[in-house]
C-alpha cells in the first residue's frame, strides 16, 4: 500500500523538475565556482541565476541574498552575528534554531524577551512595544509557526519598528524566520517590511543542505564562520552549488495555490470533528498555514498516535520533527496555555503539494479507529 | 529497514492483551511521570500471595502502552516476592529492547507493580 505523508512541515519530497535542473552540477558542471576557469565561472554564473530567483521571489536585490547550510545557519547568523550586547526581543513559539541561539547570546551577557502568545498562537503588538528598550538591537518574529502553522502580524510589527527606528541613530534589525511562510504567504520583503529573513530549501520541494538568508544591504551582519570569504564573507565555504541551483528552481516553482491545500485540510478537520470527540484545534483556524492542524485528543497520547498511524502507513509527526524523540512537551502549546498532559496529547498534521482527497479520506477513516483504541488503554 | 521499535514493542502496543481496570482490585499502582508524560495505573488481584489477575490504563507513548502490557503478563501467576523481582531490564528485555530514551517506561511499569503490591499490604 502507498504511504500516505503527511508531514510536510517536517520535510518535503525535491520536486522532479528541481531535482533535474540539479543534476548537471554533481556529474557534469562540477567547477568550485571561486575559479576564473570555464568549470569555475559555469558554476559561479549557475549561482548568480539561482541567486537571482530567489531575489525575484523575496523582491530584493540579489546582493542582499546570501546561500546557508539551512535555516539554523540563517537564524544563527543573525542572532550571533548582531552585535553581542544589549537586548533581543523575540517569542516563546520560535523554532528552536532561533530560540537556541538567543539562549547562547543570554550566557553571554544579552538580555532576550520573550514575548508571550494569546490563546490564538499570535504575538500581541502591545507587549511587542513596552518591551523595546534603548538598547534593543534585533527583533525576530517566526512568520508562521512550524507547529500550529499561525501568521504572525509581521506587517504590523515592521511598522512599529520602522516608527522606534525613526527615533534613534542604533536602528533595530527586524528578522523573521520564514521557514513554513515561503510556500502559502507574501515574502516579499518590501511588502512584509523586514530587514532580514530566513528560508529553507527542503521545505519548498527543494533539497536538504541549503538555506538562504535575506539581508537589507544597509544592515551588516558579522559572519559565525570564517575562511575562504565567499557569499561576500558572510559565508566562507565552498558553495553548495547543486543544492543552490535547487533552491533557486525551487522558489521558482511555488505558486501559492492556497485553497486547493485549504479545502483539503477543511475536509480532514470536519471528517475528524464529526468522528471523534474531545478533539481541540490548537491555535487561530483563521490566521495559519491552508495546510496545518494542530490537535489535542483527550486521553490519547500524541506518540501513540503516530506510531499506531504508521503502522496504517500514514507518516504524521506531534509536532517538530526534531523535537520527537525529545520527552518535554511541546514549548509551543504550552505558550498556547495548554496543559502538559494536553501538551502530550497532541498530533500536528501537514499538507503538502501533493495531498490527494483520498488520502484525506484515508485518514479520516483510520483516525477515528485509533484514537477509540488508544482511549480504551488509557481508560480516559 | 531499521525501525525506531522492536517488532515485539510494536506488536504488543498495537495488540495489548491486559489493559482495562479489575473492579474488586486488591492493590492499585498509580505512577506517572510529568516529565514526559506518561500516566500509568496497574491494577492486582491477590489470593495466597499470588497475584491472580492483574491488568493496566496507561496514557503514554507507544513504549509505555508496550511495557504495561508486558510487566501484566510477567507479574501474572507469580507470587508478589518473585513478581517485585522483575527489573526494568528484564522488561526491556521482553520486548527485545527499548530506545534508551524510552527505557524510563520500563522503569515505569517496574514502578507501578510495586506501588500496587504496595497498597495491596496498606490495605490488608
Amino acid at each position: 500500500m502507498k504511504r500516505i505523508y503527511l508531514d510536510h512541515s517536517s520535510t518535503t519530497p525535491v520536486d522532479k523538475r528541481v531535482f533535474k535542473e540539479m543534476e548537471p552540477y554533481f556529474l557534469e558542471k562540477y567547477g568550485n565556482p571561486s575559479s576564473v576557469h570555464f568549470s569555475g565561472q559555469e558554476a559561479s554564473f549557475a549561482v548568480d541565476q539561482a541567486r537571482q530567483r530567489v531575489a525575484d521571489f523575496l523582491n530584493c536585490r540579489p546582493q542582499e541574498v546570501f546561500f546557508v547550510g539551512s535555516a539554523t545557519e540563517a537564524n544563527n547568523i543573525v542572532v550571533l552575528g548582531s552585535q553581542r550586547k544589549g537586548h533581543i526581543i523575540t517569542s516563546k513559539i520560535e523554532h528552536d534554531a532561533l530560540l537556541e541561539p538567543c539562549r547562547y547570546l543570554e550566557k553571554n551577557n544579552v538580555e532576550v524577551s520573550y514575548l508571550p502568545v494569546n490563546k490564538q498562537g499570535i504575538v500581541c503588538l502591545e507587549t511587542l512595544k513596552k518591551s523595546l528598550r534603548p538598547e534593543t538591537f534585533l527583533v525576530s518574529i517566526i512568520y508562521a509557526n512550524n507547529e500550529i502553522g499561525t501568521i504572525q502580524p509581521i506587517k504590523e510589527i515592521a511598522e512599529i519598528i520602522k516608527e522606534e527606528n525613526s527615533k534613534r541613530k542604533n536602528k533595530i534589525l527586524f528578522h523573521t524566520d520564514a521557514v513554513q511562510a515561503v510556500n502559502y504567504l507574501d515574502c516579499r520583503v518590501n511588502e512584509i517590511n523586514v530587514d532580514a529573513l530566513s528560508l529553507s530549501g527542503h521545505k519548498i520541494y527543494g533539497p536538504k543542505g541549503i538555506g538562504a538568508l535575506y539581508v537589507k544591504r544597509n544592515f551588516s551582519l558579522n559572519p559565525i564562520i570564517h575562511g575562504g570569504g565567499q557569499e561576500r564573507g558572510l559565508r566562507s565555504g565552498t558553495e553548495n552549488v547543486a543544492g543552490i541551483v535547487g533552491l533557486g528552481k525551487a522558489v521558482s516553482l511555488i505558486k501559492k495555490d492556497n485553497q486547493k491545500t485549504l479545502k483539503l485540510r477543511e475536509k480532514l478537520l470536519q471528517g475528524i470533528l464529526t468522528r471523534i470527540k474531545d478533539v481541540k484545534v490548537n491555535g487561530s483556524l483563521e490566521e495559519r498555514l491552508p495546510n496545518n492542524l494542530n490537535l489535542t485528543f483527550k486521553g490519547a497520547e500524541g506518540e501513540s498516535i503516530v506510531m499506531a498511524l504508521d503502522q496504517e502507513n500514514i507518516s504524521l509527526s506531534t509536532g517538530s520533527a526534531c523535537s520527537s524523540k525529545k520527552l518535554e512537551p511541546s514549548h509551543v502549546l504550552l505558550a498556547l496555555g495548554l496543559s502538559r498532559e494536553e501538551a502530550h496529547c497532541s498530533l500536528r498534521i501537514t499538507l503538502g503539494r501533493n495531498t490527494e482527497l483520498e488520502e484525506i479520506e484515508k485518514v479520516i477513516e483510520v483516525l477515528p479507529k485509533t484514537i477509540e483504541k488508544l482511549r480504551k488503554i488509557s481508560g480516559r | 529497514m531499521k525501525s525506531y521499535y522492536t517488532k515485539q514493542a510494536i506488536n504488543r502496543f498495537m495488540n495489548p492483551k491486559n489493559f482495562g481496570r479489575l473492579k474488586k482490585a486488591d492493590g492499585i499502582g498509580e505512577v506517572g511521570n510529568i516529565k514526559c508524560g506518561d500516566l500509568m495505573e496497574l491494577y492486582i488481584k491477590v489470593d495466597q500471595r499470588v497475584i491472580t489477575e492483574i491488568k493496566f490504563h496507561t496514557l503514554g507513548c507507544a513504549a509505555a502502552i508496550a511495557t504495561s502490557d508486558a510487566i501484566c503478563e510477567m507479574a501474572k501467576g507469580k507470587t508478589i516476592e518473585e513478581a517485585l523481582r522483575i527489573t526494568y531490564q528484564d522488561v526491556a528485555n521482553k520486548l527485545g529492547s527499548l530506545p534508551q530514551v524510552k527505557i524510563h517506561c520500563a522503569t515505569l511499569a517496574q514502578e507501578g507493580l510495586k506501588q500496587a503490591v504496595l497498597d495491596y499490604e496498606k490495605k490488608k
